[in-house]
């Protein structure tokens, strides 16, 4: 199982970037972190998501 | 301490030198170059008005936070922020030191520029700084390159500390978040204008354009404000109301501000009768 | 070399006649003196930038650009910005001088409430390395020189302590060799036993030396810089290491470093413009002040007193009134500093300036080395040093502290413990 956002998904063996944009993501938008490490989103195109991932997609929004 | 960064900020000290001729009045933050000192808040109202109060306050600056992407709305904040305005992005929902640097290293690879407002709250109630933990988070992330803004509880020491740590200016809250009030921490935040050689910006509580203009009056280089423009009637009229006010309290602080009279008389014993 | 100078040029026919020649060509001869800017070997260099940022703001003070309105701004202004010290300080500000005094002594009843602080100096050598043109303690100046021995310290300790004195002040002529950092840490060893404060005023060290000083027992440092003109400081200062002058400015910052509790600061106001200097004096402290938060500074105002009935007074001299300008000034910019006024101004100065911001007076005052007993106890003893300058207010320990509590002041002999 891998876990996105805190919810748990079967989707080990999917390319990152493939799936972030099938789940609707902006990836231009988004910042992902895998197992507390920073991806830089050039690379997502070319990692495979991994059983046991824990990866968080994150955002901007409004804020103070 | 004894490295400390003592540099003059040239915005406190330039228009009151006689000697010197009146320089054009820029906020210097990170490097760069600010024409407004009104930092616009994008919490709590919708994405659509965020152009209309970014253009109408003149800010330059707006902060931001992070949150778990949602793929249900298509809508991002960034597809409503004129070009050209720096981004603030905070650590908002950070309890200690290592999760705002988490949080600040998540938003920089974001790619939008290294300001962070390093907040820490471990106090839902009031939603006051953690300010222990502001200096640590300050020191690492300042080390790492950020431009790093800490909003803290106005305190003498603390202003201090994050100053050494790296900080590049001071963010203290003039009354609880969202509380509207106002100045409550008036005099702690002369204080620090007084004594600190960094940009004090004063942030949280802020309720009222007046307040803002209060705090440009004492000297505070810049003026933070969210809720009160978020909750106003028309919010973009409101982030006008708060950059007039702004600007009419950096004015009359930069013209030194007249006198005012004392009340009652003055006892009639010379003190400086004895001198020849 | 200005006119004015001249009355300071003493030829002694003691002197051989190499020395003579010697003294003749550093008055007359600029090329002949060494470069008053530049660090001698041994003497440490700390990072700072403080010098910078005073000498430019001294540069840059128009004080004749002030008028009554920019006074009567900085009067009514809750804090004292820098601007507003400037406007206090300049000649439109003397008008005022009734309204700056009342507002000085709320500022400084706010910070120190009614006290008053006594305490006397003791010099124990008066051996000088130095031709600086005003001193009587200068290398060619023909006086009795004196280096008092452990003994006669630890009497001359005994002879004050015995008046209720608890507070000390040890002072050396400036000469290394005579008076060298050991001597001065034994004095200040014997002086721990008889009094709870403890300050110094010696040439200035390096750091390592002040830290040693300090644990010694030394709670603080003066230096007077005597002026921050470095071009005035070059033609006053013509020998010897005082004569560098970036190095006596650092001197308090390198006794802070060194551990110690305060630092004293000062010009001699009329050796060159002194608003000037006075601004340069405030702002030394000021910068300090903000680098070393927890330190405690205070400030000396000796002068050089006009002439009295010269037909041509130099409108630069400081008669009282603009003493008293600069004082207020001083309370009004930094109201948490300790302001000492010397014994040089007279008993009814230094009655009124208490009331107003001065924080500290010395009292049983002598400048002559090992004279305490004939001075305090009427005994005759041939052997003493010669004095560095006459004293104006004489008082005795006790009838300071009496004239002090008729004013209404409540004398403080010592408010802390060593640590």
């Amino acid at each position: 199982m891998v876990k996105i956002n805190g919810k748990e998904m079967d989707i080990a063996g999917q390319n990152l970037l493939d799936y972030l944009k099938e789940a609707g993501y902006r990836p231009e938008r988004v910042v992902v972190e895998r197992n507390l490490e920073i991806l830089a989103r050039e690379d997502l195109g070319s990692i495979t998501i991994e059983e046991e991932d824990t990866i968080e997609v994150l955002e901007f929004m409004g804020g103070g | 301490m004894e490295n400390s960064v003592y540099h003059f900020t040239i915005d406190k000290t330039l228009y009151k030198d006689k000697g010197e001729q009146k320089m054009e009045d820029k906020f210097v933050l990170g490097g760069k170059e600010f024409n407004s000192r009104f930092i616009l808040g994008s919490g709590k109202y919708n994405l659509k008005l965020i152009e209309a109060a970014v253009k109408q306050g003149g800010a330059e600056i707006i902060t931001l936070a992070l949150r778990r992407a949602n793929t249900q709305e298509s809508e991002n904040i960034l597809d409503y922020i004129p070009k050209g305005v720096t981004l603030l992005p905070n650590t908002s929902g950070a309890r200690n030191a290592e999760e705002a640097v988490r949080i600040a290293r998540l938003s920089q690879a974001m790619g939008c520029g290294n300001f962070v407002k390093v907040e820490i709250m471990r106090d839902t109630k009031y939603l006051f700084p953690d300010n222990y933990e502001t200096v640590k988070a300050t020191e690492i992330l300042a080390k790492e390159g950020f431009v790093v803004l800490p909003y803290m509880n106005p305190d003498l020491n603390v202003a201090r500390d994050l100053q050494s740590a790296g900080a590049a200016a001071v963010m203290p809250l003039a009354a609880p978040i969202g509380s509207n009030k106002g100045l409550a921490t008036k005099e702690m935040i002369q204080v620090l204008i007084d004594e600190i050689d960094l940009p004090i910006i004063v942030d949280a509580g802020i309720g009222k354009p007046s307040q803002a203009c209060e705090a440009m009056e004492m000297g505070a280089a810049a003026v933070m404000a969210n809720t009160a423009i978020a909750t106003a009637g028309d919010v973009p009229e409101m982030a006008a109301a708060f950059k007039l006010a702004i600007e009419a309290g950096r004015k009359a602080y930069l013209t030194g501000m007249g006198r005012v009279l004392a009340r009652g008389g003055s006892a009639s014993d010379p003190l400086t009768g004895f001198l020849r | 070399m200005n006119e004015e100078n001249q009355v300071y040029f003493i030829d002694s026919d003691k002197l051989p006649p190499e020395a003579l020649e010697r003294k003749h060509r550093l008055e007359q001869d600029p090329s002949f003196r060494t470069n008053h800017m530049e660090y001698m070997d041994g003497m440490q260099v700390i990072e700072s930038d403080i010098k910078d940022k005073v000498l430019q703001a001294m540069d840059a003070f128009d004080y004749d650009s002030y008028t009554a309105m920019d006074v009567e701004r900085a009067l009514s202004h809750e804090t004292c910005s820098i601007e507003d010290f400037k406007a206090l300080l300049s000649p439109a500000a003397a008008p005022f001088l009734e309204r700056m005094a009342r507002k000085a002594e709320e500022i400084t009843k706010n910070h120190f409430g009614n006290t008053v602080y006594i305490f006397t100096p003791l010099y124990i050598a008066n051996y000088c390395q130095n031709y600086c043109i005003y001193c009587g303690f200068n290398c060619y100046n023909n006086i009795r020189r004196k280096k008092l021995t452990m003994e006669e310290i630890e009497h001359e300790m005994q002879v004050i302590a015995k008046t209720g004195m608890e507070e000390i002040l040890i002072l050396t002529g400036e000469s290394r060799t005579y008076s060298d950092v050991t001597y001065i840490g034994e004095a200040v060893k014997i002086a721990r036993k008889y009094f709870k404060n403890i300050g110094i005023e010696i040439y200035p060290v390096n750091v390592e030396e002040y830290k040693y000083l300090h644990e010694c027992g030394v709670d603080y440092v003066t230096v007077f810089q005597e002026t921050y003109n470095t071009d005035k400081y070059e033609t006053l200062h013509l020998m010897g290491h005082k004569r560098v002058w970036p190095y006596r400015f650092d001197a308090q910052e390198r006794a802070l470093m060194g551990g110690m509790r305060g630092a004293g600061f000062s010009a001699l106001l009329g050796l060159d413009d002194f608003r000037k200097d006075a601004l340069a004096t405030a702002l030394h402290v000021y910068y300090i002040n903000r680098k070393y938060p927890h330190a405690e500074l205070s400030l000396s105002c000796p002068r050089l007193r006009p002439i009295v009935n010269n037909d041509k007074i130099n409108p630069r001299d400081v008669g009282e009134k603009e003493l008293c300008q600069v004082l207020c000034a001083y309370r009004l910019f930094l109201p948490f500093a300790g302001i000492t006024v010397s014994s040089r101004e007279s008993a009814t100065f230094r009655n009124g300036i208490t009331k107003i911001c001065a924080t500290k007076v010395s009292a049983g005052v002598s400048t002559g080395i090992g004279d305490h007993e004939e001075k305090y106890e009427g005994k005759e003893d041939a052997d003493v040093g010669d004095e560095q300058f006459e004293i104006n207010d004489n008082r005795s320990f006790a009838s300071m502290y009496e004239d002090m509590e008729k004013g209404g002041l409540q004398p403080v002999l010592n408010d802390y413990l060593y640590v």
